[in-house]
């Protein structure tokens, strides 16, 4: 379709002649340096490697109670437009607010296919997954869901995912033979969920716009989907407030906010993990729209920080993970075609970042050892006490 | 099938030149790995639709690959010897549709986990080629001109911020007639050197008069073509089992008549202009990305030595439903976004241009229509700096010759 997928044109670089070599390793390593420089000086966080063992950090809250809560800031950002100099002004709540309250680390790859479903299975499952992207198909590997509820005993309700597009209905629960249906994540799909409530009303499509990397496609659903006549029961939103609220949201990550919100204070899951999508706009060439992408979900992320710390079940209690899928093409890369697209593979959008913040994670520290995106199953399964099994990542131990 | 197994039938269905030249050089072609000699082909089989500097790109490479010894081809291409293909891609009819192909090697690649091999190796053969065959300079240095913001009473941010460090800011520029300055420039490039594309108009909006002899391409000339695409895109999306690969599957065979476009008597320039919406990504929808990659193509395929671009406002962001959906209305533009969208595409119109061969004498202005400030690139102005001195735009120019 004209918003070309992550597999497209992998092959370009093949046909153009003006291509410069340079490593790949040696400028992720520089993404990482000028990462960790800036938040050093503006910032004034210490440098993790610069400690000479970590220190064990004492558990304020038993394992059992612990919360996580996972924000993909989603869409994929690059540096030059969120923590390089000039793209600071894009991350206000990130830098001013968040990053000083939690550890950073400053290198963060994924070697997998740079997809945005399939990127999210593989950040849920910690292995590089490779399910067709645009197919309504769930991961190969089990879920971070499901291993959370199996190993710990824990409810349907204590488990739940809330994510942009009908793509990711699938997300919750894997095929994988050790689980199966209902042992995962409930998925709750908040644009799924108001075009049933308006019956695709006009007055709320900014609201519905749909996944920008394939625009017209849209998956039969299938799987845990969380559907509109459970709102009343399980979020005690009735289908009038839900539409009446929705009216005054300006994009879709709102509404996923506003769902986020309401589960948070109705069932208060244990583990919640929430999609951002609104950068993908990217797709569509406008530079403009991108930048509004990245400066809303800036906003979003601290509001949802700001839920975490205000919800009596939340508060000091909840570990906060926020981090990219992956980067966005880099402009001197001429296999690409800079912030439009991520289709090349180069250092810079497999390069990303991610934040930990709240119980049990340290204040003010970068790590600029390399970190990669499947570790991230591991370490929070040694957070809450479950193993990964089939985890290709690893735990990070600065967050242990 | 495998490259070893090709015969001159096999070709029947290409384009007169293209199989021509596929004859030409049918024993190099049969040496090569499947892995490579796809993305050749995907070149090679539009041979009789390439722009002059495409076809002697592609003649000039097939030269030197046949000149290659035994030893040196393995040297270049063992890395793409060494890319494991599934059976079913052996099996694909890769001769007749070596896009599709490229496509299904791409997503291949991603999910066997050797992109990172192929990239490498794709940029060490790039690198051979450059080595053995060094480009050719513009007859003439090559002039880049990006016009932007029309419509904007005043920018809410500072503009050109990633070009100025490359070059002169201007804050103190005289506009009036600045467009039709600038255009006149252009046509009296046109007359000193007649290339055949050598010299572009490309317009995100409605275009002014020019000269006959300048290449034109603009949006709103398009815009009986960019409705029927939408029409047909929308009938293929309401059709059982279509999904995103089948669609773009779907766009990439349309031909400049599948959308309506009327013959203009230049069936490589009509192939162009399908290929901006039927390849492109927004380019359907939004001037901007229009107008960029419009650009981009132009400089990355033509290669010309003038082109101007001149961004238009686009319509303000809606669902892209509706987007995507013909509607008779005027759109609600949104102008002060299209300037910030035009300001990052003057600067990826100059990085595209500095690809091109020649980039240390090459030109670049930016200008921010009807207002005051633009910045100049070229090796006779100082890099980093700022002027006040009133200019008009054609003394701009001739400051950078």
């Amino acid at each position: 379709m004209t918003f070309c997928s992550a597999k497209a044109d992998a092959c370009a670089p093949a046909r153009f002649s003006g291509i410069r070599a340079s490593s790949p390793c040696a400028l992720a390593r520089q993404l990482a340096l000028s990462r960790r420089e800036f938040l050093h000086s503006a910032a004034g966080l210490a440098l993790g490697s610069a400690l000479l063992r970590p220190v064990p950090l004492f558990r304020i809250t038993p394992q059992s109670k612990r919360k996580i809560v996972v924000i993909t800031f989603g869409g994929g950002a690059r540096d030059q437009e969120t923590f390089a100099p000039e793209g600071q002004a894009n991350i206000p709540h990130l830098i001013g607010e968040l990053i000083p309250q939690s550890t950073f680390f400053a290198q963060v790859t994924n070697r997998g296919i740079l997809g945005h479903y399939v990127a999210t299975a593989s950040l849920a499952t910690g292995n590089y997954e490779t399910v067709n992207n645009f197919a309504s198909l769930p991961p190969e590997s089990p879920t971070v869901f499901e291993y959370f509820r199996k190993q710990l005993r824990r409810p349907a309700s204590d488990a739940w995912v809330v994510a942009p597009s009908n793509g990711f209905n699938r997300i919750g629960e894997s095929n994988h033979r050790s689980f199966g249906f209902g042992t995962g994540a409930r998925v709750i799909l908040p644009k799924y969920l108001l075009s049933a409530a308006t019956s695709g009303s006009a007055d709320y499509g900014h609201l519905l716009r749909d996944s920008y990397e394939t625009p017209l496609y849209a998956p039969e659903l299938g799987g845990n989907t969380f559907e509109l006549d459970q709102m009343e029961d399980i979020l005690k939103l009735s289908v009038d407030d839900f539409r009446t609220h929705a009216r005054n949201l300006s994009s879709p990550d709102e509404l996923s906010v506003y769902v986020v919100r309401q589960l948070m204070r109705q069932l208060a899951p244990s583990l919640l993990w929430v999609t951002m999508h609104d950068i993908d706009i990217a797709h569509a060439g406008a530079y403009s729209l991108y930048i509004e992408g990245i400066r809303r979900t800036d906003r979003l992320s601290a509001e949802l920080w700001n839920v975490i710390q205000n919800e009596p079940e939340y508060r000091g209690k909840t570990t906060l993970f926020i981090l990219p899928d992956f980067g966005r093409d880099a402009d001197d890369d001429s296999g690409g075609n800079g912030f439009q697209h991520h289709r090349t593979g180069d250092a810079l959008s497999r390069t990303t970042w991610m934040m930990a913040l709240g119980a049990g994670i340290r204040e003010g520290i970068v790590f600029d050892q390399p970190v990669e995106t499947i570790d991230l199953v591991p370490t929070l399964g040694s957070l809450m006490g479950f193993s990964a099994t089939f985890s290709r990542g690893k735990p990070i131990s600065a967050l242990l | 099938m495998l490259p070893g197994d090709l015969k001159p039938e096999l070709f029947s269905g290409y384009p007169p030149e293209a199989r021509q030249l596929v004859l030409d050089f049918l024993g190099t072609l049969k040496r090569l790995p499947l892995a490579f000699l796809s993305g050749l082909l995907r070149e090679v089989i539009d041979y009789d639709f390439r722009f002059p500097a495409e076809r002697k790109a592609v003649e000039k490479e097939l030269s030197t690959l046949s000149s290659l010894s035994a030893e040196q081809t393995k040297d270049w291409f063992h890395g793409f010897a060494e890319i494991q293909l599934s059976p079913q891609l052996e099996q694909f009819d890769w001769v007749n549709l070596p896009a599709q192909f490229v496509e299904q090697l791409s997503a291949h690649l991603w999910t066997t986990h050797q992109l990172d091999a192929f990239r490498k190796t794709a940029l060490a053969y790039a690198e051979h080629l450059r080595e053995r065959l060094p480009p050719d300079a513009p007859v003439v240095p090559r002039l880049g001109i990006a016009v932007i913001g029309e419509g904007v009473e005043s920018s809410p941010e500072p503009l050109f911020r990633k070009l100025r460090p490359h070059g002169a800011y201007f804050r103190n520029v005289q506009p009036e007639n600045g467009t039709a300055h600038l255009l006149e420039a252009v046509a009296a490039r046109v007359n000193a050197h007649p290339l055949s594309y050598g010299h572009w108009y490309i317009d995100g909006g409605q275009e002014l008069p020019h000269s006959p002899a300048i290449t034109c391409v603009s949006y709103k000339g398009l815009e009986p073509a960019r409705t029927t695409l939408l029409g047909k895109i929308q009938r293929e999306t309401k059709k059982a089992g279509m999904g995103p690969e089948a669609l773009r599957t779907i766009m990439a065979q349309m031909q400049p008549a599948d959308l309506g476009l009327v013959s203009s008597g230049d069936p490589v320039l009509d192939r162009f202009k399908a290929k901006l919406l039927t390849e492109g990504s927004g380019t359907q929808i939004f001037s901007t990305s229009f107008a960029q990659w419009a650009t981009r193509e132009a400089l990355r395929r033509a290669q010309p030595v003038t082109l101007l671009v001149r961004f238009a406002p686009r319509q303000r962001q809606k669902p892209m439903s509706e987007l995507l959906s013909p509607s008779p209305q005027a759109p609600e533009l949104d102008p002060v976004g299209s300037l910030m969208d035009a300001d990052m595409a003057a600067y990826y119109n100059w990085l595209n241009q500095q690809r091109l061969p020649g980039s240390a004498q090459s030109m670049f202005v930016a200008w921010f229509e009807n207002h005051n400030e633009a910045v100049a690139i070229s090796p006779s102005l100082p890099r980093g700096t700022e002027s006040s001195a009133a200019a008009t735009l054609p003394q701009l120019l001739s400051w950078m010759a």
